[in-house]
């Protein structure tokens, strides 16, 4: 489990560089495997406290027993939790049926706008991994966003060695990704290791399906599994072929490119 | 082309990770290469290729493998890498982060900071075109980021009709080049990575390689480090204190540390042992800790210490001054230039700093050329051989002794600019007493009572406050106020004033004697301060015109004195009567001050600011440290 432990010090090093250099920081936590194991993270940097929020941005359409898990661990752990909602759009009525790109645009990308705005964080943590998609395959740790939340992927700062991006001209902010090095492997191995608590709807609890990724009820799906163990979702990501976010509808063409230049997570 | 899993893939449990870096000139075929890698190994996700083959036709071009990782529709219109992306590979029990860099010298700044993530490096040249200008900047950028280990691909052998000659002339003119950087590359592979020949299989139209595929030399590639065995250093990346315990939080990017470690801080010279090493979710609580551990400590006593400083273990101590010689390659927008004014970051330390001196502009083509040319500014992708002066000391060591606290990188404005490899200390003017004063810090006997303990009970941190500039200017009638203002409100003050020292402590000494004057006054200060009093004084003493006759000038008085008295925080205070520039950059300056009560109140303010002065008796000053 060396390598783990090295992933582990990396992402400690990290939050460490963004609580020391950011006043206003929070950290994003949609109760998935990754940022839950961010979460964890930041409780092994701090030695057991998350001295900052955690931010999730509420779509409105997540699977209830998110929110009842959310609710929970923020109690047991002692968490500022911090819910931010397009409450506009969702008036509007919103939803995946007006096109999945314009749906997670208004609810996630903007949500988290409006929340930033707010708020006025000027970092924010979150659980990306580059093994996702392509386009973060290209991210920095600490990667800047201009005034309008938009990524320039074009021209991105140069990151030496263990020195990162921490500062910033007024109005703009600093994406942190302690993640990027990890596996999905990596995540469920960790998961192990550590004991972390994580959602059941990620095993089979029966019906032989589970989830793989957890995001907005309409557009995620369950995969054919039959691993009810961490033991057996490692055995089984070891020996697939299909990518994590095969089941995500927002990944298709282009999706992802573009809601990503736009500030999506 | 295969999509379905082999036998030696995935399914292993993992011994180690490592990153590796694919560098070399535009269009030589790295990402091709990668892309093959993958392909071949059925190590893609299915469907993958399905979908740029779609993409390919689309724009009516023939299959590329480099769009796999090419993602951006910028880079695939323009066939070429824009920024580096990490791909995830992982064979015979290794997990790899390889890392697909950009050849054109458009993108260095992604390509260094590709490489600067990776222990060991693919470097391709085409075939065809030979060593190109990037193939060496690229060869001497990795040997600056401490890439060591490299193996060179020699690419596109299906257009030299896989002429052996070709690639031996090849080989032989970058092995020559490499030499001269002291770097060996591991193997020299002739391949194609469009057609596939050594990538993952032996090729058969080179019979006469005899050496490994490109898989095959990823597992010679080691990521056993020796680091653990080095001289520990830890860099100290904060303090917190979220609960009952204080803890040291840092890095360690050298050597080890234990539990009873009696360890040096650098530079501010002070010592401590090591009492626990903290950790969550860790039972028992380990005992010792190695080199790319990120820890927390505790001590046994409360010393202040912050974000900056060096722990090491006495026997092997970092070197420390304000100035060095390095090695730097430049990415930002504008050129480097000498006089402006930079942040220098080296591990956890930033301080400001200027370009002393740009001794020469390396060129890559020609290494072992020393042009004795004078520049006035390093241009951006340029390497240059300069000199760093900070405006404080650093703790260091030479980037040939120990990595990571011997590179630095430069911030200009919001980005870092450049980066470097410290290859000599330069002596700067206060050596000789930085040298006395770690030695006499390290002997030093102390008694129970802690500085901080003392700090509590005052109100204020040990500190000194310098009052400088011209004669008759009210320097000594301000000194004598702020020291009144301040026993009123019940602190620890005293004035000295160094005229008290000229007839006694001095005595033995002549008026040619200004260094050793200076240097007596000092160490009075130091001990003084050690009683955690804040002293306040004059230095006209030392001013050619009305103190001693060789007196010396104000800014190097207040450098060796702030030498002497280091780490305590020193605060300047310069006075004159007409606007005359303060010769040092002092914290506080006054013109002629009629009001001498707002004056002290400034002083005051300044006192507080700086986190030296608490607001109120009994409380603790505002330290340093994250909460
Ligand atoms: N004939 C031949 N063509 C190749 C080979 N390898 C790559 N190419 C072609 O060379 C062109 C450039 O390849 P890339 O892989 O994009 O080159 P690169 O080194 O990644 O380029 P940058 O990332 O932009 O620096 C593409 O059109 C490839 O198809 C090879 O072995 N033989
Ligand atoms: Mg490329």
């Amino acid at each position: 489990m060396r390598h783990i432990r090295q992933l582990e010090d990396q992402s400690v090093y990290i939050l460490r560089e963004a609580y020391k250099h950011f006043d206003n920081l929070g950290m994003l936590w949609s109760m998935g495997k990754d940022s839950t194991v961010l979460l964890w993270l930041a409780r092994k940097a701090f030695f057991g406290h998350v001295p900052f929020p955690l931010l999730h941005v509420d779509t409105s359409y997540k699977i209830p027993a998110m929110i009842e898990y959310r609710d929970r661990l923020a109690r047991e752990w002692r968490l500022n939790l911090v819910v931010g909602q397009n409450k506009k759009a969702l008036a509007e009525e919103m939803n995946h049926e007006r096109g999945r790109v314009e749906c997670c645009t208004a609810l996630k990308t903007n949500g988290l706008k409006l929340l930033l705005e707010e708020k006025g964080y000027t970092g924010i943590i979150l659980g990306v991994r580059a093994d996702e998609e392509s386009t973060r395959a290209k991210e920095r740790y600490f990667s800047p966003r201009d005034k309008n939340n938009d990524w320039d992927f074009r021209d991105q700062p140069p990151e030496l060695w263990d020195q990162f991006k921490t500062s910033f001209p007024p109005g703009t902010h600093i994406r942190i990704h302690p993640l990027l090095d990890w596996t999905e492997i990596n995540i469920w191995e960790y998961i192990k290791l550590e004991n972390i608590p994580f959602m059941d709807l990620y095993l089979d609890r029966g019906d032989g399906t589970r989830y793989r990724s957890l995001g907005c009820a309409p557009c995620t799906f369950p995969i054919k599994s039959t691993a009810s163990t961490v033991d057996e979702i490692i055995e089984e990501l070891r020996a697939t072929n299909v990518a994590e976010r095969a089941g995500r509808a927002q990944d298709e063409g282009r999706g992802m490119e573009v809601l990503r230049k736009d500030g999506y997570m | 082309m295969a999509t379905c899993k082999t036998e030696t893939s995935a399914a292993v449990d993992i011994r180690d990770r490592m990153n590796i870096v694919i560098v070399g000139s535009v269009d030589h075929g790295k990402s091709t290469l990668l892309g093959r890698l993958y392909a071949d190994t059925g190590t893609l996700p299915e469907g993958k290729i399905e979908k740029i083959q779609a993409i390919c036709k689309q724009q009516g071009k023939e299959f590329e493998y480099a769009f796999l990782f090419d993602a951006f529709l910028e880079e695939q219109q323009q066939g070429v890498t824009i920024d580096t992306a990490r791909t995830f590979f992982q064979w015979a029990g290794r997990q790899y982060i390889i890392i697909d860099a950009p050849g054109h010298k458009e993108f260095l700044k992604n390509m260094v900071s590709g490489a600067a993530r990776a222990e060991a490096a693919l470097l391709l040249i085409d075939a065809l075109e030979g060593v190109r200008d990037q193939s060496k900047r690229h060869g001497l950028l990795l040997s600056m980021l401490g890439v060591k280990q490299v193996t060179v691909v020699v690419n596109k052998m299906d257009l030299v009709d896989y002429r052996q000659d070709t690639f031996a002339l090849i080989e032989k003119e970058y092995r020559a080049f490499l030499s001269q950087l002291d770097v060996t590359p591991q193997f020299v592979i002739p391949a194609s990575a469009k057609r596939g020949d050594n990538i993952a299989t032996p090729s058969p139209h080179m019979a006469w390689h005899t050496g490994p595929t490109v898989l095959e030399s990823l597992a010679q590639f080691s990521s056993e480090s020796e680091k653990g065995e080095q001289p520990l250093r830890f860099p100290l990346q904060d303090v917190y204190k979220f609960d009952a315990r204080r803890i040291l939080t840092g890095r360690i990017t050298s050597g080890r540390l234990k539990v009873g470690d009696q360890v040096i801080f650098s530079p501010s010279n002070k010592s401590a042992v090591v009492q626990t090493l903290e950790a969550f979710n860790v039972e028992p609580p380990p005992t010792q800790a190695l080199a790319g551990q990120s820890v927390g400590i505790t001590l046994d006593e409360q010393i202040f210490v912050e974000r900056g400083e060096v722990l090491s273990h006495e026997s092997s101590l970092p070197l420390v001054s304000t100035t060095f010689r390095a090695n730097l390659f430049w990415l930002g927008r504008r050129p480097l230039e000498m006089d402006k004014l930079y942040l220098v970051r080296l591990a956890t330390h930033e301080v400001e700093c200027r370009v002393a001196a740009i001794h020469r502009i390396v060129d890559a083509d020609n290494l072992s050329l020393d042009q004795q040319q004078t520049n006035a500014v390093v241009k951006r992708n340029e390497v240059a051989d300069v000199t760093i002066q900070a405006k404080a000391p650093l703790a260091f060591d030479l980037y040939s002794d120990l990595e990571t606290t011997g590179r630095f990188v430069l911030v200009d404005e919001y980005d870092v600019s450049g980066g470097g490899i410290i290859t000599e200390m330069v002596a700067d003017r206060e050596e000789t007493l930085r040298v006395e004063a770690r030695q006499r810090d390290f002997a030093w006997v102390q008694g129970d009572v802690t500085l901080a303990d003392r700090a509590k009970h005052y109100g204020h941190r040990a500190a000194l406050v310098l009052l400088i500039g011209p004669d008759t200017t009210g320097k000594t009638f301000l000194a004598k106020k702020v020291e009144s203002m301040l026993v009123a409100e019940g602190r620890h003050v005293y004035m000295l004033d160094p005229e008290n020292l000229r007839r006694g402590l001095d005595a033995d000494l002549q008026d040619e004697d200004a260094r050793e004057t200076i240097r007596r006054y000092g160490e009075v200060a130091r001990l003084l301060i050690d009683t955690g009093v804040l002293l306040i004084s004059t230095t006209n003493s030392f001013n050619p015109s009305t103190g001693l006759r060789a007196g010396l000038p104000a800014d190097q008085v207040v450098e060796a004195i702030r030498t002497l008295v280091h780490p305590a925080p020193v605060l300047t205070v310069y006075m004159s009567q007409e606007t005359t520039l303060s010769p040092i950059e002092a914290d506080l300056s006054f013109t002629g001050p009629e009001d001498f009560t707002r004056t002290t109140h400034d002083v005051l303010a300044a006192l507080k600011q700086k986190g030296i002065l608490a607001e109120t008796i009994g409380n603790q000053p505002v330290f340093q440290f994250s909460i």
